[in-house]
C-alpha cells in the first residue's frame, strides 16, 4: 500500500483484523464444523462394529444401490443435455436464447416439492396420466422412473450452467479452424471442442452427481417410501431417523457426507488444474455457477 | 486460383458491414485489404473463406461460385489473428490436424505426415519446438505455427486475418519481410486484412483501401499512395495536412487569408509533412508564414510543429540537413511552401 | 429458433432440437401439467385453499425465518467473504473449500445434524436450554436450518466482486484523504451492495422452498412450525391433490418473482461492475 501506516495504527489495523478473522471462523465453526463433526461422532459413537452393520442391512444396502442407479441414469442424461444446451448457447446467435436461458435455470429456484409434485399431478394414480398408466400397468410414481424423473429435474441445469461460460469464454475460433482444416463437425466436436471443455465439464459433472445423490426433498414426494424398494439414501436416513435408530441413521448420513467431503475435494482440484489451463480466470467462472446452484 | 466478389453485401442487424463490394483477386497475388477497424475488411475476409455468408452477392473462385462448397472443399487456408492454435494438441499436432482428419482414403500415412509437417516446420524455422504447446510459445512463434498448420493442407487460397496485429513491433517487421518471402517462394493467392498502412504498403502487391463497408481504391502500393483518389485514401495512407482553403478560378489558394468566402466553392487541401519547403526569409513567393512551435529533433528526420497566422496547425518533416542548413530555433518566423499538394473539391467529412 | 445470424459452425438443429425437446420434457410439461390441473378449480375455492388459515400461518412462518435466515447470512456471508479475500490466515484454502459444504452436503444430513445438536440434551441445545432458548422443534430451529443452507450465497456472490475491486481505486481513496472507514463506506461498500443483495434474494429463495433439512428440526406442528413445503407434503399424503396443486402454484409464483428479481439484481450487479 502506497500510504504509510503508522505503528498504531498498524497495530489497531492488525487487531481488527484478527477480530475479524476470528469472528467469521467462529460463525463457520458453528455453522459448518460443528455440524460435520458430529454427523461422525453420533455414527461412530456406537463403536464400529454397530457403525459397519448398520450399512450392511438389506434395506442399507438397497438404498445404496438405488441411490448408484438414479445418479447414474440421472448424470448422463443431463450431461448430454448440458452439451447440447451449451453447443446451443455458446455458439449460435438465435431469438429467444435469454429466455432459454432462464427456462434452463428454472429447476434451481424450484422448491424440491414442487419439483416431485409436478411428476405425481402427471404420472400418479389421480394424475393426469395416471389411469391409462394404471390400465397398462405401468408404474412411474412409487417406483424407480419416480426417482429417476424428480433427480433429473433438480439436477436439470448443473452441466448446462457450468458449460455455457466455459464454451463463452474460449470462443469458436479453433473451431473454425478446424473445419477450415477439412474436419467434419463431429470431429471438430470430439478433437477440439471436448478437449477444450473437458475440465468444466468434469466440474459440472461432479456437483450433478452430488446433488442427484443427495436429493431428498423431490424424491420424497415420488418415492413412497417403500423399504427395500424405492428408498434412495437420504430417504433411508430419514426413516431410520423417525424410528429413533439414530446410530444407524447418522452412519448412513456419514456415508453421505463422506460423498460430500469428497465432491469438496474433487471441486477443488478441478478448479485449480481448471485456473491452470485457463491462466486462473476461472475462479469468476466457477463462481457463477455456485450463484445460482 | 483466382477469387471474384461480386456485389457483396452483409448486413449485422441494421449495420450495414458491407456495401455491394466488388474485388478480383488474381492468381498467386498477394492482397492487403487495408482500413479502420469497422470497415468491413474482416468481415469480408471471413466471407471469402466462408465463414460468414454475405446477404447478397457471390464469392467465385476461379469463376466458380462458391455457395454451394462446404468448408472443407473450399481448401482455405486461414490464419486468424489470435491464431486460434488448439491449446490442448502440441505444435506438431496443430500442424498435422488437417491431414489426420481427412477421411481415411485420402489420409496420407503417419510416415507421410510426419514428413510433411518437419518439412513445414524447417519451412517457418520452427524444428525443435515441435513438441510444445502453443501456451509454451511466443507471439511470433504462434504466427509461423499458425500459418504452418493452415499451409500444411495445401490450401489453394491463403487468407490472413491482421496477421501481425498482435505482435510486439520488431517481431512485426521481422515477419512482414518473411511473409513477403514467403510468398514470392509459394505463390499463393493471398489476402490479408490490416489496419497499418505500412504494413499494405509493404507487403502487398496490390493495396484495397476499405471504408465504411465500400472499397475506396484498389491499385498498386504506388498507385494508392501517389494517386489517391479520395480524402479518406490520403488521409489513411501517410500523415498530412489538411487546410480549408477556396477555390479561384478552378486553382485552390492556400494561405493563411483563406477563410472562406460566403459562397465560394469549398474545398480541401491535403499536403504531405516531408513535402513542404520551410525558408526563413519571405521571397514572396511562399505560400503562407507561421511561427515554429515545437521541433522534435531526434530520429532519422526532424519534425517541425508550425502555427499559422490564423491558428492552424501545420506539420512538417525536414531531412537532418534541410534542418542545419536553416539554423531555426523555436518561437522563429518561418515561411512554407508546398510542393505539392492534393485537392478534393468534394465533401471531406471525414 | 431461428438464427439471427448465420454461422458455419454445425448442430444448431441438433443441438437446438435436443435441448428444446429436453426441456420440455422434463421442465416444461410437468410444470405446465400443474397449470392444467389447477384450472379445473374454480378461483374462489383456488382463493379458499390459498389463504387458509393454517397456510397463512404457513407463509407467514416460511417468509419469516428465511427473511431472518438470509439476514444473518448476508451480515456474516459478507463478513467470512472480506476475511477470505483480504486477510491471510492459516489454513484458509482448506476454509475456502468448506464454504460449499451446504452444497454438497445432502439436507437429509444436514437436518438430523442440526437437530441432534440443537435438541434440548445435544452438544449446542444444552447450553442454550437453561437459557430458556428453545431452538429445536421452534421457529428458531428453522432459522438455524435455513443459515445453515442459505449460507455460500451470500459468500460465493460477494466474493468475485470483491476480488475484482481494484485495489488503486481505494489507494486513490486513501490519497485523497480518506479514512479507512470512509473509503470502506464510500468507495468500496457501494460496488458491493449489488452483489450483497443479489446474495441475500438467492439466500431468501432457497429458504422458502427449503425442505429436507428443515422437516426434522421444525417438529412440524400446523400452525406454529409447519412451512408451506410441508404443508404441500401433507396434502399429497391425504390425497388432496387439488389442495397441493394450489399451494404448489402458489409457491411456484413466489419462485418466478424471486428469479425475476435475482435476474435483475445480477443484471445490476454486473452492470456496476461493467461488464454490462
Amino acid at each position: 500500500m502506497s500510504v504509510v501506516i503508522g505503528k498504531r495504527e498498524s497495530i489497531r489495523t492488525r487487531a481488527v483484523q484478527c477480530a475479524f478473522i476470528a469472528a467469521a471462523l467462529l460463525f463457520l465453526f458453528f455453522f459448518l464444523g460443528i455440524p460435520l463433526v458430529s454427523v461422525f461422532y453420533e455414527a461412530l459413537h456406537e463403536g464400529l462394529r454397530a457403525y459397519g452393520s448398520a450399512l450392511v442391512t438389506a434395506d442399507a444396502r438397497s438404498a445404496i444401490f438405488l441411490t448408484l442407479l438414479v445418479a447414474g441414469i440421472a448424470v448422463p442424461l443431463n450431461l448430454v443435455f448440458g452439451i447440447a444446451a451449451a453447443w446451443l448457447i455458446a455458439r449460435f446467435d438465435f431469438h429467444g436464447k435469454s429466455l432459454l436461458l432462464t427456462l434452463i435455470d428454472l429447476p434451481f429456484s424450484v422448491s424440491p416439492v414442487i419439483s416431485g409434485l409436478i411428476y405425481v399431478l402427471i404420472f400418479g394414480m389421480q394424475g393426469l396420466l395416471g389411469p391409462w398408466l394404471f390400465d397398462h400397468d405401468i408404474q412411474i410414481i412409487f417406483a424407480v422412473p419416480g426417482l429417476v424423473l424428480a433427480t433429473i429435474f433438480v439436477t436439470f441445469p448443473f452441466v448446462a450452467r457450468e458449460l455455457i461460460p466455459v464454451m463463452q469464454q474460449i470462443g469458436s475460433e479453433e473451431e473454425e479452424a478446424a473445419l477450415l482444416l477439412g474436419a467434419s463437425g463431429l470431429q471438430t466436436f470430439l478433437r477440439v471442442t471436448l478437449p477444450n471443455i473437458k475440465w468444466g465439464l468434469l466440474y459440472g459433472v461432479i456437483l450433478c452427481n452430488a446433488r442427484a445423490m443427495g436429493e431428498f426433498g423431490a424424491v420424497s414426494v415420488v418415492s413412497g417410501h417403500i423399504r427395500g424398494k424405492t428408498n434412495t439414501m437420504p430417504l433411508h436416513v430419514e426413516i431410520l431417523y423417525n424410528e429413533y435408530n439414530f446410530a444407524a441413521a447418522f452412519a448412513m448420513a456419514s456415508v453421505l457426507t463422506l460423498l460430500a467431503l469428497a465432491t469438496l475435494v474433487a471441486k477443488s482440484l478441478v478448479e485449480w488444474k481448471f485456473a491452470d489451463a485457463r491462466g486462473g480466470s476461472v475462479r469468476y467462472v466457477a463462481t457463477m455457477e455456485k450463484k445460482i446452484s | 486460383m483466382n477469387i471474384e466478389l461480386k456485389n457483396i453485401s452483409k448486413n449485422f442487424g441494421q449495420f450495414a458491414a458491407l456495401k455491394s463490394v466488388n474485388l478480383k483477386v488474381d492468381g498467386g497475388e498477394l492482397v492487403a485489404l487495408l482500413g479502420p477497424s469497422g470497415s468491413g475488411k474482416t468481415t469480408l475476409l471471413r466471407i471469402i473463406a466462408g465463414l460468414e455468408t454475405a446477404d447478397a452477392g457471390s464469392v467465385l473462385y476461379n469463376g466458380e461460385d462458391s455457395s454451394t462448397k462446404s468448408l472443407r472443399e473450399r481448401r482455405v487456408g486461414f490464419v486468424f489473428q489470435h491464431y486460434a492454435l488448439f491449446r490442448h494438441m502440441t505444435v506438431f499436432e496443430n500442424i498435422a490436424f488437417g491431414l489426420r482428419v481427412r477421411p481415411r482414403a485420402q489420409r496420407p500415412s503417419n510416415a507421410e505426415i510426419e514428413d510433411r509437417v518437419m518439412k513445414l516446420l524447417k519451412l517457418v524455422q520452427l524444428e525443435n519446438l515441435s513438441h510444445r504447446y502453443p501456451s509454451q510459445l511466443s507471439g511470433g512463434q504462434r504466427q509461423r505455427v499458425a500459418l504452418s498448420r493452415a499451409l500444411a493442407v495445401e490450401p489453394s487460397v491463403l487468407l490472413l486475418d491482421e496477421p501481425f496485429g498482435a505482435l510486439d513491433a520488431h517481431v512485426r517487421k521481422d515477419l512482414r519481410r518473411w511473409l513477403r518471402k514467403l510468398h514470392d517462394e509459394v505463390h499463393l493467392t493471398s489476402v490479408f486484412v490490416t489496419h497499418d498502412q505500412e504494413e499494405a504498403l509493404e507487403v502487398a502487391d496490390r493495396v484495397v483501401v476499405m471504408n465504411e463497408g465500400v472499397i475506396e481504391q484498389a491499385g498498386t502500393p504506388e498507385e494508392v499512395y501517389h494517386h489517391p483518389n479520395s480524402p479518406f485514401v490520403f488521409r489513411f495512407l501517410g500523415d498530412v495536412n489538411l487546410f480549408h482553403s477556396r477555390m479561384e478560378d478552378g486553382k485552390a489558394r492556400l494561405g493563411p487569408n483563406g477563410h472562406l468566402k460566403e459562397g465560394s466553392e469549398e474545398s480541401c487541401v491535403f499536403v504531405r509533412p516531408h513535402l513542404i519547403d520551410v525558408k526563413t526569409q519571405s521571397d514572396g513567393s511562399e505560400h503562407f508564414a507561421a511561427r515554429v512551435r515545437h521541433i522534435n529533433a531526434a530520429g532519422p528526420n526532424v519534425k517541425l510543429e508550425l502555427m499559422t497566422a490564423n491558428g492552424e496547425a501545420v506539420d512538417v518533416t525536414l531531412t537532418q540537413e534541410q534542418y542545419r542548413a536553416l539554423g531555426i530555433a523555436k518561437n522563429d518566423q518561418v515561411f512554407a511552401t508546398a510542393r505539392e499538394m492534393k485537392v478534393f473539391v468534394e465533401d471531406y467529412s471525414i | 429458433m431461428l438464427l439471427k445470424r448465420n454461422t458455419v459452425l454445425p448442430g444448431f438443429r441438433l443441438a437446438g432440437g435436443f435441448t428444446v425437446f429436453y426441456l420440455s420434457l422434463i421442465v416444461l410439461i410437468p410444470l405446465g401439467a400443474m397449470f392444467v390441473r389447477a384450472s379445473s378449480l374454480t378461483w374462489g375455492s383456488f382463493w379458499e385453499i390459498v389463504t387458509a388459515p393454517r397456510v397463512l400461518a404457513s407463509y407467514k412462518l416460511s417468509l419469516g425465518t428465511a427473511f431472518a435466515a438470509a439476514s444473518i447470512n448476508a451480515v456474516f456471508g459478507f463478513l467470512v467473504a472480506w476475511v477470505l479475500v483480504r486477510y491471510p490466515f492459516p489454513g484458509k484454502k482448506l476454509v475456502d473449500a468448506l464454504v460449499d459444504l451446504p452444497f454438497a452436503l445432502p439436507t437429509a444430513v444436514a437436518g438430523i445434524s442440526l437437530t441432534t445438536l440443537y435438541a434440548p440434551k445435544g452438544w449446542i441445545g444444552q447450553f442454550l436450554e437453561p437459557l430458556g432458548l428453545k431452538v429445536a422443534f421452534t421457529p428458531l430451529g428453522i432459522v438455524v436450518a435455513l443459515v445453515f443452507i442459505g449460507l455460500p450465497f451470500v459468500v460465493r456472490t460477494v466474493q468475485p466482486v470483491l476480488e475484482e475491486i481494484e485495489k488503486e481505486s481505494e489507494e486513490a481513496a486513501e490519497s485523497l484523504g480518506a479514512t479507512r472507514w470512509q473509503t470502506f463506506r464510500l468507495v468500496i461498500f457501494p460496488c458491493l451492495v449489488p452483489s450483497l443483495l443479489a446474495g441475500f434474494a438467492m439466500a431468501f429463495a432457497r429458504g422458502l422452498g427449503e425442505y429436507g433439512s428443515v422437516v426434522f428440526i421444525s417438529g412440524n406442528m400446523p400452525m406454529k412450525t409447519e412451512i408451506t413445503p410441508l404443508l404441500i407434503m401433507t396434502k399429497l399424503e391425504q390425497f388432496d391433490y387439488p389442495g397441493a396443486t394450489a399451494l404448489g402454484i402458489s409457491m411456484l409464483a413466489a419462485s418466478f418473482l424471486m428469479l425475476l428479481v435475482i435476474n435483475l439484481l445480477q443484471w445490476w450487479s454486473g452492470k456496476r461492475l461493467g461488464r454490462g
